[in-house]
């Protein structure tokens, strides 16, 4: 396999990751919206609004420090890194060894330390409200991450990405039964680290009860366009995550041209069922109390801790 | 590891279990534990029927379907129907904090799965790793009847630890004879029914179905 082709997929998967990562959050809201019996926005919505803020004119607070300013660009790029890292449409790409999950998880919590510091940063009580619920998720939030994806690795005998796809789906099939803890497990992360439903409600600005929007309560146009594009590249990487683990089927070889093309039909055949199913489990549940969140997080760490007894009760 | 089909999926329905047995543990309203429960009963009549097709013994399918009649079907009707009666259907458990009983639930799952190891290895059965899962679920309903204050989901946990003892029966020996489920059937039916009785009871006593208030019985 020649580097050139790898480069060239590698370069082509970051580049579509990002360019149908506001597709993704679009189709979410619109299957919202026709479940809550609305019309909807129309999937195209989060392109339009990406359009008219970078359009618009930056304001800063005054008291604004350059972390701040550099934040929308820090977190834009820890995320697009993040889905250059996950086998999306490929595996051996040139990008993948230089991160393992954990590595993976780190920069998910880099990319968390920035924006709490941002919005601790001109110093108003949103943000700093915000700041502090996100980190308090956040904390509880990677050990079960990392438990998961441990479960993985333990079937694979390996923490990179890559190792765990070939393991996975590129071999015959097999049942784990420890995978149903894994993936009960990583739903509710994924629900919690993406400001979901049952954590934090994304289309909420009631003051109590917002997470995510009250960090980033103060950015406008440029800056805010980066963040929103950048929680939407997060809810495509984790949805991208869950797939390499539990549903790798269809991801190419990186060089294989007719590969890449089933891979590109099986990725939006998964986002589309993956993108309804949380619209329909937002849909069903209701957003709970900020103190049950340690529960409900600490629920998900003590069931991917299962899924790895399980492994090595079934299936040594 | 390479199993055959059935094996795996066997290990994924005993799994299921686990899982639901836990989810079980953390639920706070009688409905959804209703629902759960039948949720497990289903996953216990697959399981059996899986069984009965990969070890050809046609008595498991009878079992399998009574399992279903019963566990999936019948139980959770009574059950609904005697909450409806009783009106809890919406009451939410005060729960004595729900991690620390999650925690003591991984402490039994372990102690389960050291205890049915060294049984597992001499078994010469298909299923039998799937001993230790129906220990600990087992051990997890017992947890459950323990931790909860209100009668109905002490009896939720007392059918859900019938569900686990019946696996566990089904995955060792492939099965006890047609008799003894058909007994221990009719057993859990009746038992339902009378404690569908003593909810009543209990509530026209201490107007609540707090099993607490039975310690006060004492005279003074």
């Amino acid at each position: 396999m020649n580097p050139a082709s790898e480069t060239v997929f590698q370069v082509l998967q970051s580049v579509l990751v990002v360019l149908i990562a506001p597709l993704v959050l679009g189709w979410v809201n619109q299957c919202r919206a026709w479940l809550q019996n609305r019309s909807g926005p129309g999937i195209w919505q989060p392109y339009k609004v990406l359009n008219k803020l970078f359009h618009k004119d930056a304001v800063l607070a005054h008291n604004a420090s350059p972390l701040f300013r550099a934040t929308p660009y820090i977190l834009f790029g820890c995320m697009w890194l993040a889905v250059g890292i996950v086998p999306v449409l490929a595996t051996s790409l040139p990008f993948a060894p230089a991160a393992d999950v954990i590595a993976l998880v780190g920069l998910f919590a880099l990319a968390r330390v920035f924006v709490s510091l941002a919005g601790m940063d001109i110093g108003t009580s949103f943000g700093t409200l915000g700041a502090r619920r996100e980190m308090m998720i956040g904390f509880l939030a990677e050990p079960a991450m990392l438990m998961t994806l441990f479960t993985a690795s333990l079937i694979s005998q390996s923490t990179s990405l890559v190792t765990i796809v070939e393991t996975l789906g590129q071999n015959e099939f097999i049942i784990y039964p420890s995978m149903a803890f894994a993936a009960v497990a990583f739903l509710m992360v994924l629900l919690a680290e993406n400001a979901r439903i049952p954590i934090d409600n994304p289309s909420t600005h009631l003051e109590l009860t917002m997470i995510h929007e009250a960090m980033i309560l103060e950015y406008s146009a440029r800056h805010l366009a980066l963040v929103e594009w950048a929680s939407s590249l997060k809810l495509t990487a984790y949805f991208a995550i869950g797939f390499a683990i539990f549903a790798p089927w269809g991801i190419a070889r990186a060089g294989d041209w007719i590969g890449l093309l089933i891979a590109i039909g099986a990725l939006v055949v998964k986002l589309a069922a993956a993108g309804a199913g949380l619209a329909l489990l937002e849909t069903v549940s209701a957003k709970m109390r900020i103190f049950r969140a340690p529960e409900f997080l600490g629920t998900a760490f003590l069931l991917a801790t299962l899924g790895m007894l399980t492994h090595f009760l079934l299936e040594q | 590891m390479n199993l055959p089909l059935y094996a795996q999926l066997i290990n994924l329905f005993a799994a299921l279990l686990l899982l639901l047995a836990f989810a079980m543990l953390t639920q706070r309203r009688v409905l959804s534990l209703i629902n759960l429960f039948a949720l497990q009963g289903f996953v216990l009549a697959l399981s059996t029927a899986v069984v009965a097709w990969s070890t050809h013994q046609s008595h498991l399918y009878y079992s399998a379907l009574l399992t279903l009649a019963l566990k999936v079907l019948l139980l959770p009707w009574i059950l609904h129907r005697l909450i409806r009666a009783l009106n809890v259907r919406w009451d939410v458990e005060p729960l004595i904090n729900i991690p620390a009983t999650m925690l003591v639930g991984i402490m039994l799952v372990i102690f389960a799965f050291n205890l049915a190891t060294p049984i597992a290895q001499i078994a010469g059965t298909i299923t039998r790793s799937t001993l230790g899962i129906a220990t600990a679920s087992i051990l997890l309903s017992f947890l459950m009847m323990i931790t909860r204050r209100k009668a109905v989901s002490q009896v939720i946990g007392f059918l859900a630890m019938e569900n686990g003892l019946f696996f566990a029966a089904t995955s060792t020996t492939y099965g006890m004879p047609m008799v003894v489920e058909l007994g221990i059937a009719l057993d859990v039916l009746v038992a339902t029914l009378i404690f569908g009785v003593f909810f009543f009871q209990i509530r026209e006593t201490f107007e609540s179905l707090d099993i607490h208030h039975l310690e006060k019985l004492k005279e003074r």
